[in-house]
């Protein structure tokens, strides 16, 4: 991984020539591409981009971003994108496989090779055009799916050099074409006269309603919340997606025909079996993994221990940062603890320190065994996140008026390998210590939400409290009903969450249209190689 | 966009606020809250259902201007319109005929447990209803209690109006002259529950309280309103809103509401 350590610091980037030259034109700004809807095409311009180089002869181009002391104190988006330029190089870096390998580590199937292809040639509407067939939400897979386990680790030229950066053309393509504002809504099947309910509008949720209202099918998406997006809206940062990115993917969703209904709670305005028996004639769940678990250790009810869904809620959601304007108060904290190692932990590592405290992350085990992706660990910590590894919380200290004052901790070692190799963090006798701070951050994970399961008895769950689906349908254990996400998966990624909609909306097609699921695909003849698994949680 | 059908001041600090939200009217069962937000930078803010109408597709709430949040709702008038109201929330009550059950308000409460007390009644209850006030002109409501109530007890803590005392000190004295009571039901502010679920446990009588943490988004995904009750964390928002009081660590639950006391003070400013 220490590819990005490099490219996330441009200085240490080898390739100075080139690197100067793409830098000299973006002259570290944000990167302008919109308004102009007639560049951007080879010969159309002053300058011809070079897009002749392929494969290594040319390095993977940077992404210039805001400088880590300076983003620090605010919530403006941390990368800038690419430009025209440097994304019609990059793009033709690609050696267009024959068998492109890229394209089976895509969990929504996006046509990766066509879409490069297009940048290279500078159609970059067109290239997001051709993205949007499968992926509904371009602009925010380019900035939050992990590529590197993913499209990219699959690139043929990953092998011995640096892969195309197929995220952040993906991103670039998206955010060209919204803000060139010619966004083209794609073609709608002939009305099927069927009706889906989706119960969660995010990124399981969406995958499925861009898919199926595609297909000629009504959509109607029920949201809890006031705004749509899930755990895009208030779970990840504006600093890292910002909120219009998601608005304007869910706007297009809307402008093709799907309803969204906020403040709305299935489970409770109406039960599944009741949407079932009223006008729908398929449910979709995706409604997350919504009960966060806490430590059970002595001190988590104190005041200032907050779980991270509350904490990046309060600051995304209902943009407590920008309190007073808006109405709910943020966390006013001097130091904030956050215990765990994954990208949730990061995003509230880093929203504590852009909320103005001294931030530490807590984790148990060593820096190799965190979750999150390598990319956002270091941009933790070129922001000056301490990283406090091989430590378990065992208390949480309180005052007499039940404030958190400190956390008392136990240094850990990595124990020998157990039989899979992994080797697990051992408490070391007497090591505990104390750390002061005034709130903590509980990043460990949640469990599904009860609310379904409870006003749905026939619904089968698994012993973890998650929505058991067949997997080539992604259907429950009612007909008619699917699900996918986060509510099936556990904790997961946004692109896991959309991988499953997108297999979960091709069945319901099939289901809608035949009365039954489609046949299970047939047993591969030989073994194919195993598509990346790496689960992280997001 | 939730219109405001009537604002009603009832008291010199307590507004009995009437919404259309027909979603929840139809679905609302007693023991249930919705939250609301006045606009699009108001904070998610959960009010008991103090009654709800699904013929007209409105509820009731009723608010105490204690805040920023709070006042924006207030000075809504009729025809004017909040961003956000869904529910209804939380688990609705346990309903079955108890035999005599003892309903306590007091506080916002006042409204909160006329749905329970009815629902109560409607279950074949004997239903006494206790409201708790300061003084003479914070009572309310007066013709509702009457609806479902076999007796309504009015006290003020000074005598003004009804017995002199709180609610509770009248359920206690009758208590110990050995008057059978089968369940109770409280609602209002932390420390009258609390009260309330000291008087009854030694005559180990169950009692549930509807517990008012802050909360956030109100269906569990934040973990905000975490009480605990019988040594173990609960979310009050869908474990709750109603616990068994005798469990619940009331001075916890105090604490936790006061966490943002002086950034709200601030705003207020």
């Amino acid at each position: 991984m220490s590819e990005q350590k490099k490219e996330n610091n441009p200085v240490e980037q080898p390739d100075s020539g080139r690197e100067a030259e793409v830098r000299t034109a973006d002259n570290g700004s944000k990167a302008d591409t919109g308004k102009k809807t007639d560049v951007g095409r080879k010969g159309d311009r002053g300058k011809r981009i070079d897009t002749s180089k392929k494969g290594t002869s040319v390095p993977r181009q940077p992404m210039p971003e805001q400088l880590a002391e300076d983003r620090a104190h605010n919530f403006d988006e941390v990368p800038f994108g690419y430009s025209e330029e440097v994304a019609m190089i990059e793009a033709a870096r690609c050696l267009a496989c024959k068998k492109p390998k890229c394209r089976d580590g895509c969990p929504v199937e996006i046509d990766i090779p066509s879409f490069l292809h297009l940048i290279e040639e500078g159609q970059f509407v067109e290239a997001a055009q051709k993205i949007k067939e499968s992926n509904p939400l371009p602009a925010v897979c380019g900035r939050v799916c992990p590529q590197e386990s993913q499209c990219e680790e699959l690139c043929v030229l990953a092998i011995k050099h640096e892969s195309v950066a197929i995220g952040r053309l993906e991103r670039f393509a998206a955010d060209y074409e919204r803000n060139a504002g010619s966004i083209e809504a794609p073609a709608i099947l002939e009305k099927s006269g069927k009706k889906v309910a989706i119960v969660g509008a995010g990124p399981a949720g969406l995958c499925v309603a861009g898919d199926l209202i595609k297909l000629g099918h009504d959509i109607t998406v029920f949201e809890a919340l006031q705004k749509p997006g899930g755990v895009l809206m208030y779970g990840i940062p504006e600093f890292r997606l910002p909120e219009d990115i998601i608005n304007a993917e869910v706007n297009l969703l809307h402008e093709l025909g799907v309803e969204f209904r906020y403040d709305y709670v299935v489970g409770r305005n109406a039960t599944i079996p009741e949407l079932l028996a009223g006008e729908y004639d398929a449910v979709f769940i995706g409604s997350g993994a919504g009960l966060p678990s806490f430590m059970r250790i002595p001190g988590e009810n104190l005041i200032g221990v907050y779980s991270a869904n509350e904490y990046l809620t309060r600051a995304n959601l209902m943009k407590a940062y920008l309190f007073p304007e808006y109405d709910t108060p943020p966390i006013e904290a001097d130091h904030v603890i956050t215990v765990g190692g994954g990208n949730v932990a990061m995003d509230s590592a880093r929203t504590a320190l852009r909320l103005g405290a001294r931030s530490t992350i807590v984790y148990r085990r060593a820096r190799e065994q965190m979750p999150a992706r390598d990319e956002e660990i270091h941009h933790a910590e070129e922001e000056g996140i301490a990283f406090n590894l091989l430590t378990n919380p065992t208390r949480i200290l309180g005052n007499a008026k039940r404030e958190v004052v400190g956390m008392e901790v136990l240094q850990m070692k990595l124990g020998e390998p157990d039989d899979s190799g992994r080797r697990s963090p051992v408490p070391i006798e007497g090591s505990e210590y104390e750390i002061e701070c005034d709130a903590v951050v509980v990043a460990i994970g949640n469990k599904p939400n009860p609310l379904i399961p409870q006003t749905m008895k026939d619904l089968e769950l698994t012993r973890w409290g998650t929505v058991v689906t067949e997997e080539h349908t992604m259907q429950t254990s009612v007909p008619g009903v699917y699900a996918g996400g986060d509510i099936v998966s556990g904790a997961a990624t946004v692109i896991s969450a959309m991988g499953q909609g997108k297999i979960a909306a091709r069945a319901m097609d099939h289901y809608l249209r035949t009365g039954k699921n489609p046949d299970p695909p047939p047993p591969p003849e030989e073994k194919p190689k195993k598509k990346p698994k790496k689960k992280k949680t997001e | 966009m939730f219109r405001v059908v009537s604002n009603r001041k009832v008291t010199p600090n307590a507004h009995e606020m009437v919404v259309e939200a027909p979603e929840v009217a139809r679905t609302a069962q007693a023991g249930q809250f919705a939250l609301l937000m006045v606009d699009e930078h108001s904070e998610r803010i959960p009010y008991t259902l103090a009654d709800w109408d699904e013929a007209t597709g409105t509820v009731t709430f009723i608010v105490l201007e204690v805040g920023k949040s709070t006042g924006d709702f207030v000075h809504r008038q009729p025809g004017d319109e909040v961003a956000h109201v869904v529910g209804p929330l939380g688990m609705p009550l346990e309903v079955e005929n108890f035999g005599t059950v003892a309903c306590i308000g007091g506080c916002y409460g006042l409204g909160g447990i006329v749905p329970v007390g009815r629902t109560m009644k409607a279950a074949g209850n004997r239903v006494i209803t206790y409201v708790e006030a300061r003084m003479e002109g914070m009572h309310y409501y007066l013709d509702k209690y009457e609806s479902f109530s076999d007796e309504v007890v009015q006290t003020t803590t000074d005598g003004s109006n009804g017995i002199k005392g709180h609610g509770v000190d009248i359920l206690e004295a009758r208590l110990k002259e050995g008057v059978r009571v089968d369940r109770v039901f409280t609602i209002g502010c932390p420390f009258m529950m609390m009260l309330t679920a000291q008087v009854t446990k030694p005559h180990e009588i169950k009692t549930f309280a509807a517990l008012n943490p802050i909360m956030l988004d109100g269906t569990g995904m934040c973990g905000a309103c975490r009480c605990t009750v019988g040594e173990e964390t609960k979310f009050a928002c869908v474990d709750g809103p109603f616990f068994d009081a005798h469990e619940v660590d009331w001075h916890e639950l105090r604490d936790r509401r006061a966490a943002y006391i002086f950034t709200e003070r601030d705003v207020c400013k």
